[in-house]
């Protein structure tokens, strides 16, 4: 098992879950974040005065998966999120140890799907 | 000159002017928050904007006496408009006070319009749009139906505060507008929920509150006309919010605050042309029949046709205008208002013939000088944003700034 964090432009939040649900990957968590980035982002201007703070917003996703999802999960982000541009995001793979649900108490990869 | 009358057309005045940032508040609960500002600037620009046009040339070409398709280049820049009244408008009230009462149904009715277009529209295309709109719609329809010797007005055509002026001239543009520059991007997958709303009720409440001014201040005087207006006004608001309510418990098992909100503003819509010529009981059966007709136009005729009508523009304002005109030639009665005219059921069905073909005339018209203005625009600068601006939102991409931050 493991868990995929992806970071993500906000504007590709649609464009990747597309292409999520079409891999029949259905289970996602996301959440707003900020973040330092490496590109300029867009500037935010307020009274003439240029927002400088390098912390940029990104939409963070979890996704817990069975290995054999893995590479497809992986794929769909990537379709969906790339434009080559800087500013893309990442994606982080780890271990999964456990996964428990709750209303059943099932656990492992039966947990996850 | 009264001053009472100059009192109530100044207070009103000042109502119907907060109309526009209510209307902002409104539609701004409705998008997304990505857009939220790019409406609230929308409609503030817009009173900026047309507040100048108005001044300038607007009320000359409105208002000044004229047989022709526009009033008289004579109070161009209110040249000749002083503090003494103009007895063929309002005999009682200086002839500025009328002029900047009608500056705010100037302002408020391309304002309307943001409801189709929101959330794709550039913002540079936006205004040189509205400005022309406003030269070449707003100001030949307002002096063929309000200035002395437009013809739709020499015609007795009733429009008591601006059904067919403001509200089925802007809804027929909306629609317009929705058809030819194409539904939002990603709408089927990823239906836009209203971001804030809390803010479409504080818009309804508002709306409602300026509302008054639109209504009673159109009898330009404080006197028992303006009385019967905001009564009816009232009474038809609230026919129409219970009304949507009851359809929606009805249809769909639970009322919700969008549509008691909806019906309101589609109440209010409706009674707008009649409110100088109707009663009580006309007022409630106009009110409550609103929400039927905007409420089939909403959830069965647009997604029928599949416009994007984003905020319903079109649905709550031409829909409710219509009926609100028709049901004028209906219900009006020389009982509550002598200058003014029977209705079909007040034993003068020319009335309801005249209505009919006022709001023919308003729809064909608006419809092609909307469409020709459009096409104009966007072939000299392009009307609509690209993909990935829409995906940001028009706040970040056409303003630099966000409404909501994530932390401090």
């Amino acid at each position: 098992m493991k868990l995929i964090i992806a970071i993500i432009q906000p504007y590709k939040l649609e464009e990747v879950k597309n292409e999520l649900y079409k891999s029949e990957v259905n289970l996602i968590t996301v959440s707003e974040v900020l973040g330092h980035g490496r590109q300029k982002g867009v500037t935010e201007v307020y009274r003439g005065a240029k927002e400088t703070g390098n912390l940029l917003r990104k939409i963070r996703l979890e996704i817990a998966v069975n290995d054999n999802y893995l590479e497809p999960t992986i794929q769909a982000i990537i379709r969906g999120a790339k434009t080559q541009e800087t500013g893309d995001g990442k994606i982080f793979v780890l271990d999964l140890k456990e996964c428990v649900r709750i209303r059943t108490e099932e656990r492992g990869s039966v947990a996850i799907g | 000159m009264n001053s009472g009358d100059t009192a109530w057309v100044l207070i009103s005045s000042a109502l119907v002017l907060l109309t526009t940032p209510a209307l902002a508040f409104f539609y701004g609960g409705m998008v997304r928050r990505k857009n939220v500002l790019s409406v609230l600037m929308q409609c503030f620009i817009i009173i900026c904007v047309l507040s100048i046009q108005w001044v300038l040339i607007g009320y000359s070409l409105s208002f000044a006496p004229s047989k022709g398709f526009w009033g008289g280049l004579q109070w161009l820049g209110l040249n000749g408009v002083g503090l003494e009244p103009y007895a063929d408008y309002a005999g009682t009230i200086p002839h500025q006070a009328f002029m900047i009462f009608q500056a705010m149904f100037a302002i408020i009715t391309p304002a309307l319009i943001i409801g189709a277009f929101a959330e794709r529209m550039k913002f540079s295309a936006f205004l040189i749009f509205t400005l022309l709109w406003a030269t070449f719609v707003y100001d030949p329809l307002c002096h063929w139906v309000w200035g002395i010797g437009g013809w739709l007005r020499n015609m007795g055509a009733l429009d008591f505060a601006g059904g067919t002026v403001v509200h089925i001239n802007a809804g027929i543009a909306a629609l317009v507008t929705a058809i030819v520059l194409g539904r939002r991007s990603n709408l089927d997958k990823n239906v836009p929920t209203p971001h804030n709303m809390p803010f479409v009720v504080l818009g309804t409440a508002l709306l409602w509150f300026g509302w008054f001014g639109f209504n009673a201040g159109s009898a330009l005087a404080a006197n028992g006309l303006a009385v019967n207006a905001f009564v009816v006004t009232h009474t038809a608001a609230a026919a129409a919010g219970l009304s949507w309510a009851l359809i929606e418990w009805i249809r769909n098992g639970k009322p919700t605050i969008f549509g008691v909100c909806s019906g309101a503003v589609a109440g209010l819509v409706a009674i707008t042309p009649a409110a100088g010529f109707v009663g009580v009981v006309p007022a409630i059966i106009i009110g409550l029949l609103v929400s039927v007709f905007c409420f089939v136009a909403v959830t069965v005729i647009k997604p029928l046709f599949g416009y994007d009508d984003s905020l319903d523009a079109f649905g709550v304002h031409c829909v409710g205008g219509i009926w609100g005109a028709l049901a004028t030639g209906l219900f009006a009665s020389k009982l509550v208002n002598p200058a003014g005219a029977n209705g079909l059921f007040f034993g003068n069905p020319k009335q309801f013939l005249i209505q009919l073909a006022t709001v023919g005339v308003t729809v064909v018209y608006t419809a092609v000088i909307t469409f020709i203005i459009y096409k104009l625009v966007d072939r000299f600068i392009g009307m609509r944003v690209d993909e990935k601006t829409e995906a940001i939102g028009l706040d970040l991409t056409q303003h630099h700034e966000r409404a909501y931050t994530v932390l401090e």
